[in-house]
């Protein structure tokens, strides 16, 4: 008799499926569509995606999809700019210095869970209601993830290799650039991609107070008049928003980290 | 430059990890450290490296090393160190590049060691492309350019499989032969240091102690894997150790 030994390895490894996440996406989208169609959801429930989708082109003709976007644009990008430049010069100063490690962690466990939105009248009184309170908020959101994820990747630096360069009798501003930067990088931009998730959310948090225009804006206004169509239009821009500032980390994660295994 | 250990003794916490170690350094030798696991003899090394400091006594250096020599005490360190987003190119020129050599230069000492390593045509590669015995050829390309007093090697054929330490051996001999270099060369392995040790000194288990120093006479050209002499020698290298590291592996790490 001879046959085959049965194969029992394989599996455990995640393997690349094309066009399952956007079936996923369409299938659900046709099931509401169907739904809401065939009455069996009301459209109480959940607006018809095909009415959404006729929102969104309107808004887009209309070239107020453009007035909104720029400001929610501006706003998000100062903000986050702001409160992840910060939160990695911290995030450096706690892994590279004790004195700030032991001043500072505390500090930013402290202000970690706070809600940032509970915070927002007190933005409003510090900073005005104009511009400058809504960066604010983004900011300070962004900063605390950041610096945790980036004084995280500085402690999980390879050790050997600062040895290495000690060894080599490297300055101390060398090892920190050449060694201690490159190697916390990884670590860097993958708290980025948490933080500008969280700078996402906190913006619609930020338009909720004095703002004309925005996405947020849009979606609040939408909310309080129960315009379900117009509320998940604005939903789906802040859901492209977030998909295509993930797409933009990956290409730059994949240009930044070529040399990972 | 010749070296000498002086009554070195080690403790971390109340654990004695190294007890009066006596030892000479003598310049343009080889000298191999060997013993069982945990008895120390990586942290002698970072000692002569100067990477710790012992609890007494103190590694002196009788003369000072040459002008020439950018990195008087240099690593070669087992599991390569070498920085994975640089090329090889890039990995030898880290080190150079805070000693204001200008660029010219650079790129003539960084030819020139790849040569000598025979990887000058992988001077673009980077790390994770290379097999285990070509990023060690790095790390030796990467000590040759800095013009090293003494070698600090710790376990640096450890990490290869077996074929690719016999060539990286052959290699160190012809690197040695070439210009013959000062080395503490700390291995577990009793072959490599019947190989390449002119001085071969072997450590108790932990506390660690010189329990015999050994000099081999057989110029390195000449030792050959059936040596009767060497063998005798890798023969009475494994009595010693054998005991030691017997009890070493029956004791809980601290």
């Amino acid at each position: 008799m001879s046959k085959p030994v049965p194969y029992r390895g394989g599996g455990f490894r995640p393997e690349r499926i094309r066009g399952v996440g956007i079936g996923v996406f369409v299938a659900l989208l046709l099931i509401a569509e169907w739904g809401t169609r065939a009455g069996w959801i009301t459209n109480l429930t959940l607006p018809r995606p095909s009415d959404v989708i006729r929102t969104l082109y309107e808004l887009a003709t209309s070239g107020l999809l453009w007035t909104h976007l720029s400001v929610s644009l501006a706003r998000l990008s100062v903000g986050a700019t702001l409160g992840a430049g910060v939160g990695i010069l911290i995030g450096l100063g706690i892994g590279l210095f004790s004195v700030m490690r032991a001043g500072l962690v505390p500090l930013v466990a402290a202000l970690f869970p706070i809600p940032k939105i509970a915070l927002l009248p007190l933005f409003v009184i510090w900073f005005g209601i104009d511009e400058m309170s809504k960066y604010m908020l983004i900011a300070f959101g962004t900063f605390t993830p950041t610096v945790v994820a980036t004084y995280g990747a500085v402690d999980n630096v390879d050790r050997t290799l600062i040895r290495m360069g000690q060894s080599f009798g490297l300055t101390r501003a060398s090892i920190i650039r050449k060694i201690v930067l490159p190697g916390a990088m990884p670590g860097i931009l993958s708290g980025l991609r948490v933080s500008l998730a969280i700078a996402i959310i906190l913006l619609t948090a930020a338009e909720m107070i004095g703002a004309e225009y925005g996405i947020g804006a849009y979606i609040l206004q939408a909310g309080a008049l129960y315009d379900l169509e117009r509320l998940f239009a604005g939903v789906t821009i802040l859901s492209l928003l977030g998909v295509s500032l993930s797409f933009v980390l990956s290409r730059i994660e994949a240009k930044v980290l070529r040399w990972r295994v | 430059m010749d070296l000498k250990i002086d009554a070195l003794t080690h403790r971390y916490g109340t654990t004695e990890v190294l007890a009066d170690i006596n030892l000479d350094i003598p310049t343009g030798r080889i000298v191999c450290v060997v013993g069982p696991s945990g008895c120390g003899k990586s942290t002698l090394l970072r000692f002569i490296g100067g990477l710790e400091r012992p609890t007494e006594g103190q590694v002196l250096q009788l003369s000072d090393p040459p002008a020439d020599s950018l990195n008087p005490f240099t690593f070669v360190f087992q599991d390569f160190a070498l920085l994975p987003w640089r090329t090889v190119d890039g990995n030898v020129r880290l080190v150079l590049e805070d000693h204001g050599l200008g660029k010219a230069e650079m790129d003539r000492i960084i030819t020139d060691v790849l040569t000598r390593t025979k990887l000058a045509d992988f001077a673009d590669a980077l790390p994770k492309n290379l097999s285990g015995g070509m990023k060690q050829r790095v790390a030796i390309a990467r000590a040759l350019a800095v013009r090293p007093a003494v070698w600090l090697m710790d376990e640096p054929l450890s990490a290869l499989d077996a074929q690719t330490r016999e060539l990286l051996m052959d290699d160190l001999v012809g690197l040695w032969l070439r210009t013959p270099f000062t080395a503490v060369y700390v291995t577990h392995n009793l072959a490599e240091a019947v190989r390449l040790g002119h001085r071969i000194v072997v450590l108790s288990r932990r506390p660690g102690m010189v329990r015999k120093v050994i000099d081999i006479e057989t110029p390195l050209e000449n030792r050959t894997a059936g040596d009767p002499a060497l063998a005798a020698i890798e023969q009475e290298l494994w009595q010693l150790m054998r005991d030691e590291a017997e009890a070493a592996d029956q004791e809980l790490i601290a």
